[in-house]
């Protein structure tokens, strides 16, 4: 297995610079959205998965993202500026509203960034001289780079998975570094963790910080690639969605959140066929999933899996780690 | 002077149907830890029960709202808790928060789908008279949906501290080893619990579909207020949700007048997060060993 996964990852890796060749406008853009919700549900992971902490303002932050990115490339700024304004600066908002919430325990953060998501839409939508309120903001320019440049669909693409493999490479390398493997002490025994001097409080409060980051890199991608925003996109309820990716896909597991976008991204295409009612069973099947494999599918996965295996011993994820 | 009463007092009967979802909400976490995300639609959900049986049964009003009853009852009562929250709770709060978002969700969708999409008028249960009282015009509607609230709070309240079955049902909110151990059925009591939810939410479905109208997407907001005011008032109190829902009702109003109308319902939730850094346990809330 260990020795299979460089071979299966480059064939991962290829069969996304395969896959929209030949497709059409459409296909593409819907692979490209699934690209940059896999980054903002990539850092939700960091912060569900990993630090066992609810955020329900990843939509918020990249919201944040793509505002920024969208008002200083139209005031004519490179978009390689912007992106870098909209990660520090959705960092530093995560710094902010987690420093205060995580002094108290547990499900704070969640309600915390709740409100923060509900606000910052009413200042999005109020503010219209610089947000231009409920019509938004449009024809932002897809950058260039060294005379390259990205306007056509399948050209932002590439820059779009690009920088998907910078985001996942920096995911795998935190998680893979000495202050990413203190998080899977953390989740799996808190108390052990804490008396082996992980300083839990800081910790917890970077990754959130670290994953508000990556949907703010996720919402500087939005920007370009739907050349409009408006803020009814980064309503609670895509932070809502963004949770859902996370928790469908394995929260906790590396792959998760990139099979979770998938699944929420392209579904509503594979059940078009049923109109209206795509939303009501996608909610049922979600419900289904989660009183039959509250791990997600990869841990479904894994359930089979080991049903072959049976001397596997079974992960512990989500016992301690996740409180609400 | 005047006005103000007249805001204070139609702000006090909104909150006090905020405050029957509060309460509801509360209940749950106690009894379940069930952190319910579908509340609003709970709420939402009732009134569309009470339209389809007086248009497609053509039952007489009272008749459907008791039909409506029966049905919160069985549905968000007895098979919301049969069907998700047992099979998930040994899991812990994250996929049932999950489950519930879903659940929200579905109920919303099918209403739209199966019910239609546009706001349905829904007949109100009291006079539309409007009285004027030192100045200010106070409406029937108002007051009679602030003692109804109110006496089903007080209600709740008396059932749950001077009858056995209340005291019962406390003892397993506080402390469902120790209960057990002492012979009472927590399963039971647990779902006694679910059924009062059902009920307060069947109550104030009835109560506030005449003023917004039945709509599928009421629920969006009804459930953050609910959730809101849960918090501001303290979590783990029927009082603390009493109080954090009139609060809730009464800044709303005050600040769609005094401050901002397009930034009223951020009063709530700047509240919320005041709440939380200067008082985390709410207002009435008392901090427990337990973790809320």
């Amino acid at each position: 297995m260990t020795r299979l996964r460089p071979l299966l990852l480059l064939a991962g890796v290829a069969a996304l610079i395969l896959a929209p060749i030949g497709q059409g406008n459409y296909i593409v853009y819907t692979l490209c959205s699934w690209l940059l919700f896999s980054i903002a549900a990539m850092g939700l992971n960091l912060t569900l998965g990993y630090a066992g902490q609810v955020s329900l303002a990843q939509a918020g932050f990249m919201g944040i993202g793509a505002y920024i990115t969208a008002l200083m490339t139209l005031a004519g700024m490179h978009w390689g500026v912007a992106v870098i304004a909209s990660i520090l600066s959705s960092f530093a908002v995560g710094l902010l509203l987690g420093y205060p919430a995580l002094r108290v325990q547990h499900h704070f953060l969640a309600f915390v960034t709740l409100a923060f998501n509900t606000l910052l839409f009413l200042v999005l939508r109020n503010e219209e001289d610089i947000t231009g309120g409920s019509f938004g903001l449009s024809g932002m320019e897809r950058p260039s780079f060294f005379g390259l440049s990205t306007d056509s669909n399948l050209a932002f693409y590439y820059f779009s998975l690009v920088c998907f493999l910078i985001a996942a490479f920096s995911m795998w390398w935190i998680l893979r570094s000495p202050w990413g493997r203190a998080f899977k002490a953390l989740r799996e025994n808190p108390i052990r963790a804490e008396s082996l001097g992980l300083k839990v409080r800081r910790q917890t409060l970077l990754a959130f910080a670290i994953g508000s980051a990556f949907g703010g890199l996720a919402g500087a991608l939005q920007s370009p690639l739907v050349q409009f925003i408006e803020p009814s996109s980064f309503a609670l309820m895509h932070s809502l969605k963004l949770l859902l990716m996370v928790v469908v896909g394995g929260a906790g597991f590396f792959f998760g959140p990139m099979l979770g976008a998938a699944v929420v991204i392209l579904l509503p295409e594979v059940l078009r066929f049923t109109e209206g009612y795509y939303l009501i069973i996608y909610a049922f099947l979600v419900i289904v999933l989660m009183v039959y494999s509250p791990n997600g599918l990869i841990g479904l996965g894994h359930k089979l899996f080991e049903t072959f295996k049976p001397k596997h011993e079974a992960r512990r994820d989500l016992k301690q780690g996740v409180q609400l | 002077m005047a006005e103000l009463l007249q805001i204070l007092i139609s702000g006090l009967a909104a909150g006090s149907i905020y405050a029957l979802a509060a309460v509801g909400f509360t209940l749950l976490w106690q009894a379940s830890q069930t952190i319910n995300f579908a509340q609003g639609e709970f709420v939402m959900l009732p009134a569309f029960f009470v339209l389809i049986g007086m248009t497609v049964l053509g039952l007489p009003m009272w008749t459907s709202v008791i039909l409506a009853l029966v049905l919160s009852l069985l549905i968000l009562g007895v098979a919301f808790k049969r069907l998700i929250v047992e099979p998930m709770l040994p899991h812990g709060t994250l996929p049932l928060v999950i489950a519930t978002i879903a659940l929200g969700l579905l109920m919303k969708e099918s209403v739209k789908e199966f019910y239609g999409a546009t706001a349905q008028p829904f007949p109100a249960i009291f006079p539309q008279d409007v009285y004027h009282i030192a100045g200010a015009s106070v409406s029937v509607q108002d007051i009679g949906n602030l003692v109804v609230s109110m006496l089903a709070i007080g209600g709740l309240q008396l059932f749950l501290s001077r009858t056995r079955t209340g005291r019962c049902m406390q003892a397993s909110a506080q402390n469902p080893a120790v209960a057990e151990i002492l012979g009472v059925n927590v399963k039971r009591m647990v779902l006694y619990t679910f059924l009062i939810n059902a009920t307060l939410a069947t109550i104030a479905s009835v109560l506030i579909s005449p003023i917004y109208l039945a709509k599928f997407s009421n629920g969006e907001t009804l459930g953050l207020v609910a959730f809101i005011a849960a918090i501001v008032g303290g979590f783990n109190q029927i009082r603390g949700a009493l109080v954090g829902g009139l609060l809730i009702g009464v800044i709303d109003n005050l600040s769609a007048v005094y401050i901002s109308a397009q930034y009223r319902s951020a009063m709530p939730l700047i509240l919320l997060i005041v709440i939380i850094l200067l008082r985390p346990q709410g207002l009435l809330g008392t901090s427990e060993g337990r973790t809320v």
